[in-house]
């Protein structure tokens, strides 16, 4: 797992620097025609996910402790929770800037944001997937340590890079 | 997912399958190692013969513009494209990937390192399937309208990105969803091969008891995933460009086609070494053996690598001198190329160094190992040339560049699979394979391939530019002189194409007649040797342990000029 994480981590670098690249090469980022990010809503979107990360780091602390074997079970469904809203409101944000004209053709600038919030937004659906078989795995009784543990690492991963993306693509 | 999984998992499959597995589950649905090392290894060998095919077919429109190629038919511009592109993709993700990485890393790692199988035998089995399914993608590429993909193998936009400039519509997605794919597939391989090595070697094998072949395969998994993650962002946005119309690599609307140089040659540059290495790996394996004296310098050769893999990541831009980078930047990177031939030429020297003294055994498996030794020599130094940014504005995108990789992926990708199949052939099967015809196959190879390519070295000194489809039409490089050239070329190309029939002849013969070779033919110390040949299910009938490092050969005041791994005293 930790071998993905970082191969996943040279892909998000590689989008990153493409983003950085195209960026310097222009006056105005964004284009002057095109509408605006979301910046406070987002910011907002971030904490919920920042407290989903750490909602899964408390449920690993619970996990496998005799005298509250339910708290991990909460806790694991209160990240998940979390995590869902934090994909639910990034699709209504897209829903309303392709409503803008923000979209993938329209610029460059459009493009990028598309392709690194999507490739994000991708890999925190499937992130999610994996936490929901975890979750029922937890739920009967089946869930070893070191599958809680991988998934967690692709979780914290998609956690952790959200924060450089967002202050890359939305602060700038 | 997690790492301590352990290969548990097979055995409790095979004793759940009482008596004989059938066919599908035997040879087409198999978790087992070697099974899919040789799915990987015959999948190779047909690529390589349509690659090779595809060669045959656009020298001989080099050499007789226009005229009909025996085989094929008239040659038509598009076409053409579309043959160079398809050959040189497939020579290197559908032939020197499966072969070098994907079959030798199956089929060795588990044996050497004296375990039943790989950790995650399924994960295993996916990957080929995958593989497998990038190869349909690919060869389905060819037959749609528009015909194959024909932006170059490199797929530089904006002729890679947009249809009215490749004319390939259907064909470039197509191309690049099937190198998408592959990579997947090697991904998983990849992951498997690390963890195993980690994680599954036999009681007693420490970090340097390790066969340096494992050690380079893992280093060259490293290499490879550590590089991939930038291509994949790379191509989805070339993907996108092409079938979404986005505009990432778009200079007319504010996009970058130089961006897509940087993130393909980031992984290409260490792609290189991720072939290049199992190679090598092969080769010192061979050496030792045939040489009958300890490896010089284990730990120098290891350390090499070491460095050679973290150099590969920082030379990238040389393929990028004339691209229109900064010429302070092409300095550095002028630098950092010729830097990482320091540790390559080290390997080279510890091999030279092994040979020296020892008492050599010319068999057909030694003579392709030496001449990997020295065909890599060649492709070497002709690398500083072109690695040098002063040189390389005039070289760049000539025959020269051609000939200096052909010279280091030849040797790569055709003689280190020749060395490693002359040299493993007993353990895979089980059977000897012919010393005659081999011999016949390798002066037959080695002496075609040099008639190849060094005249294209002469021509791309010459000016000869890479890309031309008919030199009728520029009269600078139409003259005889340079013409002969390229007719001589191509019937050595024809030629060395020939040559491959004895090998055939022998691999085929050798199946089913061949001498039966006992556990330990050539007498070798690694422990894929202490196996039956062919290894069943499980590999070991009892699991090795190990006392030494995989290279006593000749110590003094034993019997035996060996010493295997796994005996005692």
């Amino acid at each position: 797992m930790i071998f993905f994480v970082a191969m996943e981590i040279m892909f998000f670098a590689a989008l990153i620097s493409a983003y950085m690249i195209v960026k310097s090469g222009t006056l105005f980022w964004p284009p002057p025609d095109q509408p605006r990010l979301p910046v406070n809503a987002t910011a907002i979107n971030t904490l919920v996910l920042l407290a989903s990360g750490f909602m899964l780091f408390r449920a690993e602390r619970t996990f496998g402790q005799a005298k509250n074997p339910d708290a991990a079970k909460i806790l694991l469904r209160l990240s998940i929770f979390l995590g869902t809203i934090f994909v639910v409101f990034q699709g209504y944000e897209w829903v309303k800037l392709i409503g803008f004209g923000l979209t993938m053709t329209s610029s460059t600038f459009g493009g990028f944001f598309y392709l690194i919030i999507g490739a994000h937004g991708s890999h925190a659906l499937a992130a999610l997937l994996v936490l929901y078989l975890m979750q029922r795995k937890l739920h009967k009784n089946q869930l070893s340590r070191e599958e809680f543990w991988a998934s967690q690492i692709f979780w914290y991963f998609v956690v952790g890079v959200w924060p450089i993306l967002y202050i890359l693509v939305y602060l700038n | 997912m997690a790492e301590a999984v352990t290969t548990a998992e097979t055995t409790e499959e095979v004793h759940t399958h009482h008596g004989e597995p059938d066919f599908w589950s035997k040879y087409i649905f198999s978790t087992d190692h070697k099974m899919i090392a040789m799915q990987y290894m015959f999948t190779g060998m047909i690529m390589a013969l349509i690659g090779g095919y595809m060669a045959y077919v656009f020298r001989m429109q080099l050499a007789y513009p226009g005229e009909s190629v025996p085989g094929f038919g008239t040659v038509t511009p598009l076409a053409y494209n579309s043959l160079i592109t398809n050959h040189g993709a497939i020579m290197i993700f559908w032939v020197a990937m499966p072969i070098l990485i994907a079959a030798l890393g199956n089929f060795l790692i588990p044996l050497m390192i004296g375990c039943d199988d790989m950790a995650f035998p399924r994960v295993n089995r996916l990957s080929y399937q995958i593989f497998l399914l990038s190869v349909v993608v690919l060869l389905a590429s060819f037959f749609v309208p528009g015909g194959g993909f024909g932006g170059a193998w490199t797929a530089y936009p904006p002729l890679s990105a947009q249809s009215q400039y490749n004319l390939t519509p259907f064909g470039a997605p197509l191309w690049l969803l099937a190198v998408a794919l592959e990579f997947v597939a090697f991904l998983l391989g990849g992951i498997n091969f690390i963890t195993t090595t980690m994680n599954a070697r036999a009681k007693g094998m420490k970090m340097y008891d390790i066969p340096i072949v494992v050690w380079m395969i893992v280093i060259a998994s490293i290499l490879f995933m550590a590089s991939v993650g930038p291509l994949i962002a790379g191509a989805v946005m070339l993907l996108f460009d092409q079938v979404l119309g986005t505009t990432f690599y778009n200079p007319d609307a504010g996009g970058d086609p130089v961006l897509w140089q940087h993130l393909f040659w980031f992984f290409g540059h260490p792609e290189v070494y991720v072939v290049l290495l199992p190679a090598m790996g092969v080769v010192a394996e061979v050496i030792t053996v045939f040489a009958r004296k300890k490896l010089f310098a284990y730990k120098t050769i290891l350390y090499t690598t070491f460095a050679t893999g973290i150099l590969s990541f920082f030379v990238w831009a040389h393929h990028q001198f004339i691209a229109g980078i900064d010429p302070r930047m092409a300095h550095v990177f002028t630098v950092t190329t010729v830097l990482i031939s320091i540790p390559i030429a080290e390997m080279l020297f510890c091999y030279i160094a092994t040979l020296y003294g020892g008492s050599i055994r010319l068999t057909t498996a030694m003579l392709f190992a030496l001449a990997f030794l020295a065909e890599f020599l060649i492709g070497g130094v002709t690398g500083i040339y072109l690695g040098s940014s002063g040189t390389d504005i005039y070289f760049h995108d000539t025959y020269f560049v051609l000939a200096h990789f052909h010279y280091t992926f030849f040797p790569i990708a055709i003689i280190g699979f020749f060395t490693a199949i002359y040299y493993w052939f007993p353990k895979m099967f089980g059977r000897m394979m012919n010393e005659t015809l081999g011999k016949i196959h390798f002066w037959g190879t080695i002496i075609c391939f040099n008639g190849v390519f060094l005249p294209l070295f002469v021509l791309g000194i010459g000016g000869q530019h890479r890309r031309i489809y008919n030199f009728k039409n520029f009269p600078d490089l139409a003259t005889p002189d340079m013409h002969n050239l390229r007719i001589f070329a191509t019937w050595s190309a024809v030629v060395m194409l020939l040559f491959q029939i004895p090998f055939l002849i022998n691999f085929v013969m050798s199946l089913f007649r061949g001498k039966k070779a006992g556990m330990n033919p050539w007498k070798a110390n690694t422990l894929e040797w202490t196996a039956p040949s062919p290894p069943p299910h499980g590999n070991f009938k009892e699991m090795p342990v190990v006392y030494r490092g995989p290279y006593e050969y000749s110590v003094p005041g034993r019997e035996e000029d060996y010493w295997p791994q796994n005996v005692p005293n």
